[in-house]
């Protein structure tokens, strides 16, 4: 594979705090990188240093092999966008926001019509040119920022977080959008997250970032191979277990994380393995549920998180076998949940997946 | 006693007398005024572009060079910052007269500016009144473009701007802000007294401006015509700032 970046002893020190320390990178044609590492890790500063946006203190960035520098930077900024992990949007409609960047590349009206109809689409934003962007809802403008970016098909596109503070609905839109955009248009994208699922299904490669310095690159294989209490201070690790594991004979396999806690998931591994649920795939409720999905459990609830729309439950099954549970805040106020309340949770063994 | 009583009394009549004769003064007035203002007096008229345009110019100059001032105000940062700040915002309320006389010594005969000869003109005006009022637009922009989030400048960077067209991008982003200062430094200028008339000297069909006109006019007793102009002032400036206000609601 090609690099198409490669950050060499890159550091970036502001005043006392050093946010970056020798960082040595290749990010390679068409990959998805995945940036890994807790708050204040340095993902940001990375991010925006190959956005040409912030300069490097010290160490050099290339990129198709030319050195970036004053000279080429508005060369090399055309060619590579970003969607901020705090929406930005201009104060104008939506169709002017994706525009801004077609004018400056000084494309046609048709073709810059054409392009905001596309990008739209992808987003499932259609009809939303005239809209005033500011006035749409946080997902929805977290979304338009994302078809600006899309919009002006660069070869590097940088992501901070695109997820980080939206509700469920609007994060699986955009991840849709954003394997759509690396499986059709082969956009190289190096995204910061802090979400395994995104890294599993999305990401070629990653960087455990820690304190300014990168730990270990490799697949999220590899990743995934570290302890995971290691783990979990690079990425919020939820519902994640691991266990024994047996082939059911019925295309399934059980997995005992431990105490008698049992998960039948709906592929056939047996041994030693990890899997896990995402929180927002596990159906809640206060009464016992009878449906067709195989794991059904009941526990207490024993933490609450107010995230906005959506609220997390932690549900303990067993001491040591809590659950990572998703709603949003419309059921919780409808069930009258409180810390202590009993709750059944169900899953299909088709949510489970191995790492 | 009857002598003082009467003594009084006859004062009392006479400040009534007085009263009357001044409210009737000024109905009367009223109506010259509502009459030179519908039968398109010509004089009004003059006087009334005049000032529109000796202000509208002053405005103009005023954020030709605030709005690059207050851009790298906003934006940038550099020593001495603070102070620059500072003074312009001490300058939002210096007193016009006070303008006058300096702008008087620099341009009067003897003095640096002498050789341009336009004290008593119209150019002298039009300078005088932007020198007033570029702190307004100065102090009224930097605040606007301080409000715009500073990443708006890195986001127009990603989608590919230059510098410029990233500043340019914030500009755009204050513009409600930069809409309003100019409102309220054309609003100052019109309104402004001391300035055009040290700089300007009231010249009948040359430099008269409803402000000096209206002073004037005044202090000759002539009220009816100070009545007409000071209500077209009065026009002027509630149709502009009402205008600017339709147009920025139908925008958001």
């Amino acid at each position: 594979m090609k690099a198409l970046i490669e950050l060499e002893d890159i550091s970036k020190v502001y005043e006392d705090i050093t946010a970056l320390k020798q960082v040595n990178l290749q990010i390679h044609e068409c990959e998805v990188f995945n940036l890994l590492g807790p708050n204040g890790s340095g993902k940001t500063t990375l991010l925006r240093i190959i956005a040409g946006i912030e300069k490097p203190t010290s160490g050099e960035m290339r990129f198709k092999g030319s050195r970036v520098e004053n000279d080429n930077l508005n060369d090399v900024r055309l060619k590579t966008t970003m969607v901020f992990q705090k929406t930005l949007l201009f104060n104008i409609s939506v169709y002017k926001n994706i525009a801004y960047g077609l004018r400056l590349r000084e494309r046609s009206k048709k073709e810059t019509d054409q392009k905001i109809r596309e990008v739209l689409k992808t987003v499932k934003l259609e009809g939303y040119e005239k809209r005033p962007a500011k006035k749409l809802s946080g997902g929805e403008q977290q979304r338009v920022a994302l078809a600006r970016a899309l919009a002006l098909d660069t070869e590097v596109l940088l992501l901070d977080e695109p997820t980080a503070n939206i509700d469920p609905k609007n994060v699986s839109i955009i991840e849709d959008a954003l394997s759509w955009v690396n499986r059709e248009k082969k956009t190289t994208m190096i995204i910061a997250t802090h979400n395994l699922f995104q890294t599993i299904t999305l990401a070629n490669r990653a960087a455990l970032l820690l304190e300014g310095s990168v730990v270990k690159v490799g697949s999220p294989q590899e990743i995934f191979t570290l302890p995971p209490k290691l783990l979990e201070s690079y990425m919020r690790l939820e519902n994640v277990f691991s266990g024994v594991s047996k082939i059911t004979g019925e295309g399934t396999s059980l997995v005992d994380i431990g105490d008698g806690v049992r998960i039948e998931t709906a592929f056939e591994k047996g041994g030693n393995i990890t899997v896990f649920v995402r929180p927002e795939d596990i159906i809640v409720s206060a009464n016992p549920i009878v449906s067709s999905a195989r794991n059904s459990f009941e526990g207490q609830i024993v933490e609450i998180s107010d995230l906005g729309a959506v609220v997390r439950l932690r549900v303990r099954v067993k001491t040591g076998r809590d659950f990572i549970v998703q709603i949003t805040k419309r059921s919780f106020n409808d069930m009258q949940l409180n810390i202590d309340s009993k709750v059944f949770f169900v899953f299909k063994a088709s949510s489970v997946q191995a790492l | 006693m009857p002598t003082t009583i009467s003594s009084g009394l006859s004062r009392t009549l006479r400040l009534r007398h007085g009263e009357l004769y001044l409210t009737a003064e000024i109905v009367e007035g009223l109506m010259k005024a509502l009459q030179l203002i519908f039968s398109g007096d010509p004089t009004v008229i003059e006087i009334t572009v005049r000032s529109i345009l000796v202000s509208g110019s002053a405005t103009l100059l005023s954020v030709l060079w605030g709005i690059p001032i207050a851009t790298v105000l906003g934006l940038k940062q550099f020593p001495g910052r603070f102070l620059l700040k500072g003074f312009f915002n001490a300058m939002l309320g210096v007193p016009t007269v006070f303008l006058g006389l300096v702008l008087y010594m620099f341009l009067s005969k003897a003095s640096p500016l002498g050789f341009l000869h336009i004290l008593y003109t119209p150019a002298a005006m039009i300078i005088g009144q932007a020198v007033l009022i570029t702190p307004i637009t100065v102090s009224f922009v930097t605040n606007a473009i301080e409000s715009v989030d500073p990443e708006i400048k890195d986001l127009a960077k990603t989608l590919g701007a230059s510098e410029t067209e990233a500043s340019l991008a914030v500009l755009r982003e204050s513009l409600n802000g930069v809409v309003l200062a100019t409102t309220a430094s054309f609003n100052r200028a019109i309104a402004e007294l001391g300035v055009a008339l040290m700089v300007g000297g009231n010249i009948a069909g040359f430099t008269s401006l409803l402000t000096t006109t209206i002073a004037l006019e005044t202090s000759k007793g002539e009220i009816a015509l100070g009545i007409a102009l000071a209500i077209i002032l009065l026009l002027i400036v509630s149709a502009v700032s009402i205008t600017i206000n339709l147009i920025q609601r139908r925008r958001t």
